[in-house]
């Protein structure tokens, strides 16, 4: 059996991919936000590897909007980026995290950036897109990067922690 | 010889009267042509009613219309987002007066499943366009949306136009909850007596 994380290792260094769980159920790899692209297309081109299909992209908002329930929430707030990968050549899985801030430069309402990997895996278009519109994540370099699920005119992310669900949306009441 | 009048006797099977209003309300209720619009789950069950085993078209209104300009009632069957929301505005006002809305499914009547989380779904389509009945369930039996369809029948024929008339609705002939049969309820008794034993 390969190590995806040793190859990994071993290819570009310890300041990209940052760590590793070899326990969890689904192991995963964490890599640096900024070289997602490239490891990616690594995965996919390498021969011991071929991840020729996106299985998933998602993330995962850590954050108690509870103040009273903040002091034993188990993270620091932060947003992670989830990458299932698998391989109908090699049989092979793999799941990539990467770690931001909730906000660029905290400033509420600002989306922190990573670059796409829409051009790599199609699929990952849409994924891209709906992870946009209910978390709030910006993707560098997607074609067409607009909400998906959401009105185009639509303030904030639902799916994150702490939205605030507005009053109306042109005149219908929402609660 | 006395005459009799020319006109006695020669109509006797042919000439019905009737007035204006009654047959205007006989015409709309029987032919009320429901839009084919469908958004959500509910939409299974309204196709399933208009289908052969239940079949909406023995009370005339089973022709789906596939342009609200030809349709009068627009049966609201699913989960209206705020997306929709819009469409919805929109469909409506393409239709002609008078024109009717059915409010099917706890998702359209006040959001149902998603009152609470669903940050995507309008919490009632009366909050989008007026309604004339509520058929409630998740999702509602076709019978129910039969019964729907014959409380907004009831409703078009209660509707007077002469000058002062006032529109009186009529009470359902019978309640919204089935009474046991005589038998089953005395065999019902007898099993409540002897547990008590
Ligand atoms: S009321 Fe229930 S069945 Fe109807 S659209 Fe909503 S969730 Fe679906």
């Amino acid at each position: 059996m390969i190590s995806i994380y040793d190859i990994l290792l071993d290819r570009f260094g310890d300041e990209v991919i940052v760590g590793q769980n070899a326990e969890a159920t689904d192991p995963w790899i964490e890599v640096a936000p900024a070289s997602v692209t490239e490891v990616c297309e690594f995965l996919r081109d390498d021969e011991r590897l071929r991840f020729d299909h996106l299985n998933d992209l998602t993330a995962i908002d850590h954050f108690e909007p509870d103040p009273a329930k903040r002091a034993r929430f188990a993270f620091e707030p932060h947003l992670e980026i989830v990458y299932h990968l698998s391989s109908y050549e090699t049989r092979l899985r793999a799941v990539l995290k990467a770690r931001l801030p909730r906000w660029r430069n905290d400033k509420h309402g600002e989306p922190p950036a990573l670059p796409t990997v829409s051009h790599l895996w199609p699929i990952a278009d849409w994924h891209e897109r709906e992870c946009y519109d209910l978390l709030g994540v910006y993707f560098e370099g997607h074609p067409n990067l607009v909400r998906m699920m959401m009105p185009e005119d639509w303030q904030g992310h639902p799916l994150r922690k702490d939205y605030e669900w507005p009053e109306d949306y042109h005149g219908i009441r929402t609660q | 010889m006395n005459p009799t009048p020319w006109i006695d006797g020669r109509f006797d099977e042919n000439v019905i009267t009737t007035s204006l209003e009654q047959t205007m309300n006989w015409a709309r209720a029987n032919a009320c042509w429901p839009m084919t619009f469908g958004i959500a789950c509910c939409a299974i069950e309204m196709m399933a009613t208009g289908a052969s085993k239940y079949d909406l078209e023995r009370f005339g209104c089973g022709a789906f219309r596939s342009t609200p300009r030809q349709a009068d009632l627009m049966i609201v069957a699913g989960t209206v987002t705020f997306k929709m929301a819009s469409r919805i505005k929109r469909l409506y006002e393409q239709m002609p007066d008078p024109k009717y809305v059915i409010a099917m499914g706890a998702c359209t009547i006040g959001g149902g499943p998603y009152f609470k989380y669903g940050y995507h779904v309008v919490k009632g389509v009366d909050l989008v366009v007026p309604v004339d009945v509520y058929v409630p369930g998740c999702p509602p039996r076709p019978e129910a949306l039969l019964e729907g369809l014959m409380r907004l029948q009831d409703k078009i024929q209660s509707k007077r136009m002469t000058r002062g008339g006032q529109d009186v609705l009529p009470v359902p002939h019978h309640l919204g909850h089935v009474r046991l049969p005589e038998d089953a309820l005395a065999l019902e008794l007898e099993f409540a007596g002897e547990r008590q034993i």
